[in-house]
C-alpha cells in the first residue's frame, strides 16, 4: 500500500516536470511568435531606411520638396510622387465616404429584413476582390468610357470655370489622376461600407428606439443619435479607408499612365508613390536610383502608419466607451 | 391658436421632406456603389468566359506574338507560392495569436503587440515587397519562389493572428478552468481544449489569409518576379497569376490581353468561393 502510493507519487512527479518543460516550451513558443510581430515591423523600419539613406543622404530635405525625377541625371525627387498619391486618395475620399455612408445607412435603417443579408454579404465579398481585378477593369472598360463621354464634357463645363478651370482642362485620355482617384474611390466603397455598417449595429436599439418614440424621423435619429454615438468610430474607419487608398498598388498602376511630370490637370496622367515602385523598381539601375524609389517606399510606409495609428486610436475610444456602457 | 397650428404643419413638413430627401439620397447612393461593382464584375465574366478554356490549364505561357498558350505553369507557380506562404504563416500566426489570447493576460507587452499587428495588417503589400527584396532578393542576388512566399506570409500573418486571438477568446473560460481543475497543465489546456473549441474559428482566419494573398500582386512583383518557364524550384523566379496578369494586360499583344481576362476571372472566382465557404463555415458553426 505504501510502496503503491511512493509509486503514485513518483509518476506524479514526473509527469509533473515533463508538464512543466512542455509548458515552459509552449509558453516560451508562443511568446517568440508573438514578438516576431514586434520585430518585423522594426526590420522592415530599419530595412527601409538602410535602403533610403544612399538617397536621403545625397538629397537631403529636398528629396521631399523636388519635382525632379529624372533617371538619366540621377536627379530624384518625390513630390510628384507624394502629389500623385495625396490626390488621387483625396478623390477617392470625396466620392468614398458619402457613398459607403449612404450604403450603411441604406443596410442598417431602410433596407427590408429579406435584403439586408444578401446586400452585406454581396458588399462583404465585392470588399475581399483583388485591387488587380479593378485595375484592369478600370484600364479596358472604364478608362475608355471615361475618355468617350465624360472627360470631354467634363474639360467643357468644369475647364472652363474660373478657378478650379485647369484642373480639369486637358485632352480626353482617359488614363490620368482622375481615373485613378475614381477607381480607388470604387475601391474602398465596399471596405467601408463594411466598417460603417459594423459600427451602425453597435448603437443600442433603445436608444434609437426611444427616439423613434418621441416622433424623431429616419434622418434625424441617424443625425441625433447614430452618428454622435459612433462619431470617433465614423472617423477611426474613414481612416482606415484613407491608408488603404494611400497604400494601393495595382488598381492604381494600371490607369495613371507613369508619367513623372507634375501637371496642373487631373486629366493628365501621374504616378503614386506606390505605381512608381510597381512601375521602376524591377528596372532601376544603379544605387540611387533604387535607394531613392526605397526612399519613397519609406514615405509611404510612414503616411500609412500615421494614418492608421491614429484610426486605431479613434476606434480604440470607441471600443472602451463600449465597454463602459453596457 | 390656428397660426400655431399652421406652424407645426408646417415645421413637421420640412422634417418629412428632409427625411425623404436623405433617404433617397441612401438609396441612390446604395444604388451607385453597387452599380460599379456589378458593371465589373459582368465585364469580368463577360470577357473571362470565352477565353477560359482547356487549354488555360493546360499550355504554359505563350511568347509574345503566338497564338497558342494558356496559364497552366502560372497557375501551378501561384499554388506553390500561396501554399509555401501559408506554410510559413500560419503556424508562427496562430501561435502569436495564442499567446495574446492565452498567455498575455497581464502582459504590458500584449497591447503594443496587437497595435503592431493592426499596422502591419493594414500596411501597404507593396512596402513588404520592398522589404523582402531587400532582406531575401538582395542576399541571394536573383529573384525567387521563396521570396515571394515569403513576402506573402508577412500578409497572412497579421490576419491569422487578429482571428486567432479573437476565436480563442471566444472559447469559454470555465472550460480552461475544467481542464486545469482536472490537473491539465497550461500547454494541455491550450492544445487539446482551447484548441480544439476554437477549431473552425482559426481554419476561418487561415481561408481568410490564403484568400487574401491569392490576389495579392504588388509584393510579388520584386521578389517572385515572373517565370515564362516550367519550374517547381522556389530557387528561382516562379510564374504566378497575379504578375501574369499584370504583364498580360499591360502588353499590346492581344492573345496576352485574353489571356489575362481569363486569370482575372480565375483569380476572382476562387477568392469568391474561398470567401463564400468561409461564411458558410462559420454560420453552420
Amino acid at each position: 500500500m505504501g510502496n503503491m502510493d511512493v509509486q503514485g507519487k513518483e509518476m506524479l512527479v514526473r509527469s509533473g516536470t515533463k508538464g512543466r518543460v512542455l509548458d515552459l516550451f509552449f509558453s516560451r513558443g508562443t511568446k517568440i511568435c508573438a514578438f516576431l510581430v514586434l520585430i518585423i515591423i522594426l526590420a522592415i523600419m530599419l530595412a527601409l531606411f538602410i535602403g533610403a539613406w544612399p538617397a536621403l543622404k545625397k538629397f537631403g530635405f529636398s528629396f521631399i520638396t523636388s519635382t525632379k525625377w529624372n533617371p538619366v541625371t540621377e536627379e530624384f525627387g518625390a513630390l510628384i510622387s507624394i502629389y500623385g498619391t495625396l490626390v488621387t486618395s483625396i478623390i477617392a475620399m470625396l466620392i468614398g465616404v458619402p457613398v459607403s455612408f449612404g450604403i450603411a445607412i441604406f443596410i442598417t435603417e431602410l433596407c427590408p429584413r429579406w435584403l439586408k443579408q444578401p446586400i452585406a454579404t454581396s458588399i462583404e465579398l465585392l470588399a475581399a476582390i483583388p485591387s488587380i481585378i479593378y485595375g484592369m477593369w478600370g484600364l479596358f472598360v472604364f478608362a475608355p468610357f471615361f475618355a468617350d463621354h465624360i472627360e470631354p464634357w467634363i474639360s467643357a463645363t468644369l475647364g472652363n470655370s474660373p478657378i478650379i478651370g485647369p484642373l480639369f482642362s486637358g485632352p480626353p485620355l482617359g488614363i490620368g489622376v482622375l481615373t485613378a482617384g475614381i477607381i480607388l474611390g470604387i475601391m474602398v466603397i465596399p471596405f467601408m461600407a463594411s466598417v460603417f455598417r459594423d459600427l451602425f449595429e453597435v448603437v443600442p436599439p433603445v436608444l434609437k428606439e426611444s427616439a423613434y418614440g418621441i416622433g424623431a424621423t429616419t434622418w434625424e435619429v441617424i443625425k441625433k443619435i447614430v452618428l454622435p454615438y459612433t462619431k470617433v468610430g465614423v472617423v477611426g474607419g474613414i481612416m482606415l479607408g484613407l491608408g488603404r487608398a494611400l497604400g494601393e498598388t495595382m488598381a492604381v498602376t494600371f490607369v495613371i499612365g507613369n508619367a513623372d511630370r507634375l501637371e496642373k490637370s487631373l486629366l493628365m496622367p501621374g504616378n503614386t508613390i506606390s505605381s512608381s515602385l510597381a512601375n521602376q523598381f524591377t528596372e532601376a539601375v544603379g544605387e540611387i536610383y533604387t535607394s531613392s524609389l526605397i526612399a519613397l517606399g519609406l514615405i509611404l510606409f510612414f503616411l500609412t502608419f500615421l494614418v492608421l495609428a491614429f484610426a486605431k486610436y479613434l476606434l480604440m475610444r470607441l471600443t472602451l466607451k463600449e465597454g463602459v456602457r453596457t | 391658436m390656428s397660426n400655431l397650428k399652421n406652424i407645426n404643419v408646417h415645421l413637421y413638413q420640412r422634417r418629412r421632406v428632409l427625411n425623404y430627401t436623405i433617404l433617397t439620397l441612401s438609396i441612390l447612393t446604395t444604388i451607385f456603389g453597387l452599380f460599379w461593382l456589378i458593371w465589373l464584375l459582368i465585364t469580368l465574366f463577360g470577357h473571362g468566359f470565352q477565353y477560359l478554356d482547356l487549354s488555360v490549364f493546360t499550355k504554359p505561357t505563350p511568347p509574345p506574338g503566338a497564338t497558342d498558350g494558356g496559364l497552366a505553369n502560372a497557375i501551378v507557380g501561384s499554388l506553390i507560392i500561396t501554399f509555401m506562404g501559408i506554410l510559413i504563416g500560419a503556424p508562427v500566426g496562430v501561435m502569436a495569436g495564442t499567446f495574446l489570447s492565452e498567455y498575455a493576460l497581464r502582459s504590458k507587452v500584449a497591447p503594443l503587440i496587437r497595435f503592431v499587428n493592426d499596422v502591419l495588417l493594414s500596411a501597404p503589400s507593396i512596402i513588404l515587397g520592398v522589404f523582402v527584396y531587400e532582406v531575401v532578393v538582395v542576399p541571394m542576388g536573383h529573384f525567387s519562389g521563396w521570396a515571394g512566399s515569403l513576402a506573402l506570409a508577412l500578409i497572412a500573418l497579421p490576419i491569422i493572428v487578429r482571428t486567432t486571438e479573437d476565436m480563442l477568446k471566444l472559447v469559454p473560460n470555465t472550460m480552461r478552468e475544467a481542464a486545469c481543475a482536472l490537473g491539465a497543465p497550461r500547454w494541455k489546456v491550450t492544445v487539446a481544449i482551447v484548441y480544439k473549441a476554437a477549431k473552425a474559428g482559426i481554419l476561418t482566419g487561415i481561408l481568410l489569409a490564403v484568400a487574401r494573398i491569392s490576389g495579392e500582386t504588388a509584393p510579388l512583383l520584386f521578389t517572385a518576379l515572373n517565370n515564362q518557364f516550367w519550374t517547381t524550384s522556389l530557387n528561382q523566379p516562379v510564374a504566378n497569376l497575379p504578375v501574369v496578369i499584370f504583364q498580360f494586360a499591360m502588353s499590346p499583344y492581344e492573345e496576352w490581353q485574353q489571356l489575362a481576362w481569363a486569370g482575372a476571372l480565375l483569380i476572382t472566382i476562387s477568392v469568391l468561393v474561398l470567401n463564400i465557404i468561409v461564411r458558410t463555415f462559420l454560420r453552420t458553426k
